[in-house]
């Protein structure tokens, strides 16, 4: 009986200690990540890094100001696409659609959002590339916000649903229509919530790469326009770190660094808005 | 189980307007709104059983009975909340002022008739925006900030929240949320107020005030209450309906239900037999 239960005693604190280990774990990889990135991309970090073009093949120093305004054009863009249909679905869905309909588009929503992101790209390029034979920031922005559209779709969804139903009857009852019921209660109940989603979604797709190799593509100068190729960080990245040049190797740490804190930051603005509480009490 | 097997209850009369009227009332009570013959379905499921009755003009009715005896649902249809319901149906008459009820544009019908519901439930807005909420969707002619003090006024409220309009209506307490949305819905100037039991998420001393609210209000409208507490049917109404499964069993002016019930199921349910 006694060695019973030494026997259960060890059990139980193995498994603790296990389970303790792999919470450390999965935290500490975001810290390794970020400390490494530190590491070598720190020292790279420079005004110059944020204001000048990158340097010819062979020069050291020069910049990648034409990626980061490229990044932020694109997520402009992506978040044109992907926000207003994603919102405007997630009020179809939560407010006027039941059942089967509901399922469906629901299913469809996480189906889409599970579609890896180097076939999002190849369906963009077959659709905004391929026609017009030219690669293109718009491109690059259809297939960020194509990603963007289940991401927001669903988690704004979620949030509204969380409203209670007695607000839409009280507005109701008042004799307001359906619309104005969404319009001045429901979404403005939701919106620490709807804004946080938005957050998340552009934070997810800020660091996609594959839906960008084959429509954005990439560029070494300043893009001359919305139709023409343009640099991004993620891209950039890309093809810095598989460059042959120890100056190149230094400048992809730091983009991914800049890019990793940007995402960060967005998060942590994302939990914030949040944390100052919805702002119904749940029933 | 249909209303037409049991014994004839006097308020089940065909509907002609005054003979829906409570029984042995006086020839002058004016009705507000006539509901005649009315069944009323949840998908197959039938709630309501030829239920006909009178609302009485700046009086105070309640309806009562145990859970699920279709009080509320009844209550629903006066305002057509239940249209908001999937397969929700309705079928026989509701006229206020003479007129069908169902045949009106919803949203402006909605407008003339108020609801307050049993828990409160205060937009996540300021006490101010949530009394002006009817009246910026109505596109009200009237000052807001007169009607909206106008309306904190007729629900006692006024003195308790005057220095704090802009706060959220989240501060305060569950007494003073239910009077605010009574402000709220009284804000539209409604000819009817629906309330449906108002006071079951509140204390006693909350539920004394809203009780005394609702007889001073009466000058201001018709007032109807759901209820299943007996003793507030009884001190707060002037004419209260007992419901049974769906069935109205008896409409009585209230002291008469409470004293000589006319069927021995109220009196079996107002004596605590059952419910």
């Amino acid at each position: 009986m006694n060695s019973r239960l030494r026997w259960r005693k060890f059990v139980s604190g193995f498994m603790l200690s296990m389970t303790g280990v792999c919470a450390l774990v999965s935290v500490a990889v975001l810290f390794f990540i970020l400390g490494y990135l530190v590491y070598h991309g720190g020292t790279s970090i420079s005004w110059n890094f944020f204001t000048k073009l990158p340097a010819p093949v062979g020069e050291s120093g020069g910049g990648m100001a034409n990626a980061i305004l490229g990044s932020g054009k694109l997520l402009l863009l992506a978040t044109l696409i992907g926000v207003p249909i994603g919102f405007f679905g997630a009020i179809y869905l939560a407010e006027f659609s039941g059942g089967t309909i509901a399922f469906v588009i629901r299913y469809a929503a996480d189906l889409l959002n599970g579609v890896p992101s180097i076939v999002i790209g190849i369906f963009a390029y077959s659709l905004a590339v391929h026609p017009f034979k030219q690669y293109s920031t718009l491109a690059g922005g259809f297939a960020l916000g194509l990603m963007m559209i289940p991401i927001t779709l669903r988690s704004t969804e979620e949030f509204l649903r969380g409203v209670p139903n007695a607000l839409r009857e009280a507005s109701m009852a008042l004799g307001a229509s359906k619309w104005k019921t969404i319009a001045s209660v429901i979404v403005p109940a939701a919106y620490r919530g709807i804004l946080t989603a938005i957050l998340l979604a552009f934070a997810r797709v800020a660091g996609e790469t594959a839906p960008l190799l084959f429509t954005a593509l990439g560029n070494q100068f300043w893009s001359r326009g919305w139709n023409q190729p343009t640099a991004s960080l993620p891209v950039m990245i890309y093809n810095y770190a598989l460059g042959p040049y120890e100056d190149w190797h230094r400048q992809a740490w730091a983009a991914g660094l800049v890019l990793l804190v940007l995402i960060l930051v967005i998060n942590i603005v994302a939990r914030a808005i949040l944390s100052r509480g919805i702002a119904v009490p749940r029933s | 189980m249909h209303a037409s097997a049991r014994p004839a209850v006097s308020v089940n009369i065909p509907p002609i307007v005054t003979s829906a009227a409570p029984r042995d009332t006086s020839a002058a009570l004016s009705l507000r709104m006539t509901i005649s013959k009315v069944n009323f379905f949840y998908g197959s499921k039938q709630t309501l059983f030829d239920v006909s009755m009178g609302i009485a003009t700046n009086k105070v009715t309640s309806l009562i009975g145990p859970s699920g005896c279709g009080k509320s649902t009844l209550l629903r249809t006066l305002n057509r909340m239940y249209e908001i319901v999937r397969g929700a149906r309705l079928e026989g008459e509701i006229l206020l002022d003479g007129q069908n009820i169902l045949t009106q544009d919803v949203t402006s019908y909605r407008r003339r008739v108020g609801m307050v519901f049993q828990r409160p439930n205060p937009f996540p807005k300021s006490i101010f925006d949530n009394v002006a909420y009817g009246l910026r969707i109505n596109g009200s002619k009237t000052p807001i900030s007169e009607a909206v003090e106008k309306s904190l006024r007729h629900a006692a409220l006024w003195d308790e929240v005057k220095d704090h309009l802009h706060k959220s209506a989240y501060e305060l307490s569950g007494g003073q949320q239910q009077r605010l949305c009574i402000a709220r819905a009284l804000a539209v100037e409604p000819e009817v107020l629906l309330l449906d039991e108002p006071c079951s998420a509140l204390d006693p001393i909350s539920t004394a005030k809203i009780e005394e609210l609702l007889v001073q209000l009466k000058d201001l409208c018709t007032i109807v209450t759901v209820t299943h507490n007996m003793q507030q049917a009884a001190r707060i109404s002037d004419f209260t309906a007992f419901l049974l499964t769906g069935q109205l069993i008896e409409f009585s002016p209230t002291p008469q239900l409470f004293t000589t019930p006319g069927d021995p199921r109220t009196e079996a349910y107002i004596t605590g037999r059952f419910g």
